[in-house]
């Protein structure tokens, strides 16, 4: 593992099974103290928005590089953060405001919310836990599985129900506070290019967005996390139907994966400014008029799989060859001969596309990737290559459902 | 009779049916669970599940068999 290899000092946490190392908060904390760490970042997954980890870490005396405890506990609860962001001024999805503990509630619950909707788990998010439900019978049909599915995966069976709002894009601010009471947004990212409601493509800014919808968005990003108080890195996720309304989605009380477009188009290290808000200093920038944003980047996550059918393909990384271009940012988490383990998340690596015009920065990419060449392991570059020459990409006009109808023309093989 | 082969490395989330049920083609007899991703697995032939080789929370290799149908 290269990032391994960069590491000043490196320990093994335990077995390969997260619940045998990654998930194991008192061996980390534990760790931690032992080789005298002032603080720990928790990444994206994992541990991250896990309350009880950070109150561990904070006992031990050991700073958490994020926000406090109690508001990632709040966030972590969607049926909470609803309320909490109704109560703000923050526009949500009609739905339900507590838990549905049966299916007969369900039933009852649904007619006023109107079908589609979806079904959620209270505690999941990225993607996870939920499932769109046509009717009456697709109800019934997934009640007692996605309850179950959530207990499995959060320990917590809570799920309630939510419109399905259709032809939408999924826009997402980020947003930065401090512990003096600045609180400031980044700008937005478009991750509306998604498969099984996980990201694949993520571009900074939005295309297709007027600009005073692109205000308010901000504007409520901002409400959202001062209503919580909100300390070091967020990201404040929106649904935006066709007629330019927007919902609350949910928010991710951690950096994302995505940072990555931000950091371009802003100039800033977002990892930095986390850092620097967790050793108690002000934010770097809390001038909002002086955060503006300049070029256009595109973020594109590689997958360990088929092209086809999105499934995962484990193996080891025979090729791993990027090719060569100027103001591309490659944050991988492999080299060559490295093996891609079923334990974690397919994603190998983030490619960053960087260019003063969208139109430039999707030219860029289109030679970029043909020139990536991996073997021994499947990847989703093949299906990036046709999609983004697609009329819907191009035009910037893509919704969260345009995977549902794209197929890759020919079986790519590379 | 036919095995039900694991088609990737993973844990075995659920376990569908049981020994001595019938299956048609194409049902997902069992789920996967590899790289935070469910992956279905269906029985190729119809016929009667004679062996079960895993539990739930197992972990799997490509080409292990999960499974027996006899037609």
């Amino acid at each position: 593992m290269p990032f391994v290899k960069e590491a000043d000092e490196a320990f093994l946490l335990g077995n390969a099974p997260v619940k045998e190392s990654y998930l194991k908060a008192d061996d980390i904390v534990q760790l931690a103290v032992q080789t005298g760490a002032d603080a720990i970042h928790p990444g994206y997954g994992l541990l991250s928005e896990k309350a009880d980890f950070v109150r561990k870490i904070e006992k031990a005396g050991i700073r958490f590089i994020g926000p406090d405890a109690a508001t990632i506990e709040k966030m972590g609860d969607k049926i909470g953060s609803r309320v909490t962001m109704q109560q703000a001024g923050v526009p949500v999805i009609p739905g339900t405001d507590k838990g549905v503990g049966t299916l007969e509630e369900a039933l009852q619950s649904a007619p006023s919310i109107g079908y589609p909707l979806m079904l959620k788990a209270s505690a999941g998010g990225g993607g996870i836990g939920m499932v769109r439900c046509e009717n009456e019978q697709a109800l019934s049909q997934h009640f007692n599985s996605v309850k179950a599915r959530a207990k499995a995966y959060f320990g917590d069976d809570v799920v309630f129900l939510e419109k399905f709002i259709a032809d939408a894009r999924h826009i997402e601010v980020q947003i930065f506070g401090d512990h003096y009471g600045n609180i400031v947004h980044l700008h937005e990212r478009n991750c509306s290019v998604q498969r099984r409601n996980q990201k694949v493509i993520e571009e900074a800014p939005s295309p297709r967005l007027a600009d005073d919808v692109r205000g308010r968005l901000h504007e409520a990003a901002v409400r959202a996390a001062k209503a919580v108080n909100y300390k070091n890195a967020g990201t404040v996720e929106f649904i935006v139907d066709e007629n330019d309304e927007f919902y609350f989605l949910e928010m991710n009380t951690r950096l994302q994966v995505e940072h990555p477009v931000t950091e371009k188009v802003m100039g800033y290290d977002l990892v930095e400014w986390q850092i620097e808000v967790a050793k108690g200093n002000q934010l770097p920038e809390s001038d909002q008029s002086k955060m503006g944003v300049n070029g256009h980047a595109i973020e594109y996550r590689i997958y360990a799989e088929d092209p086809v059918k999105f499934l995962p393909s484990p193996g080891i990384i025979q090729r791993l060859d990027w090719g060569q271009l100027d103001d591309v940012r490659i944050d991988s988490g492999y080299v060559e001969g490295g093996r891609v383990t079923p334990f974690y998340d397919p994603l190998i690596a983030k490619v960053i596309v960087y260019a003063s015009t969208r139109e430039e920065a999707i030219d860029k990419s289109r030679e970029f990737l043909t020139n990536v060449k991996v073997e021994g392991i499947k990847t989703n570059v093949p299906f990036f290559n046709q999609f983004i020459q697609t009329d819907e990409f191009i035009s910037g006009k893509y919704t969260t459902n345009v995977l549902n109808h794209f197929q890759l023309t020919a079986k790519g093989e590379i | 009779m036919a095995a039900v082969k694991s088609t990737m490395a993973g844990t075995v989330f659920t376990v569908n049916v049981a020994v001595g049920e019938e299956v048609s083609v194409g049902q997902v007899v069992l789920v996967l669970e590899s790289m935070k991703m469910e992956i279905p697995i269906e029985a190729d032939i119809a016929g009667k599940v004679s062996a079960i080789n895993v539990q739930v929370g197992d972990f799997v290799n490509e080409e292990d068999t999960l499974l027996t149908i006899e037609s």
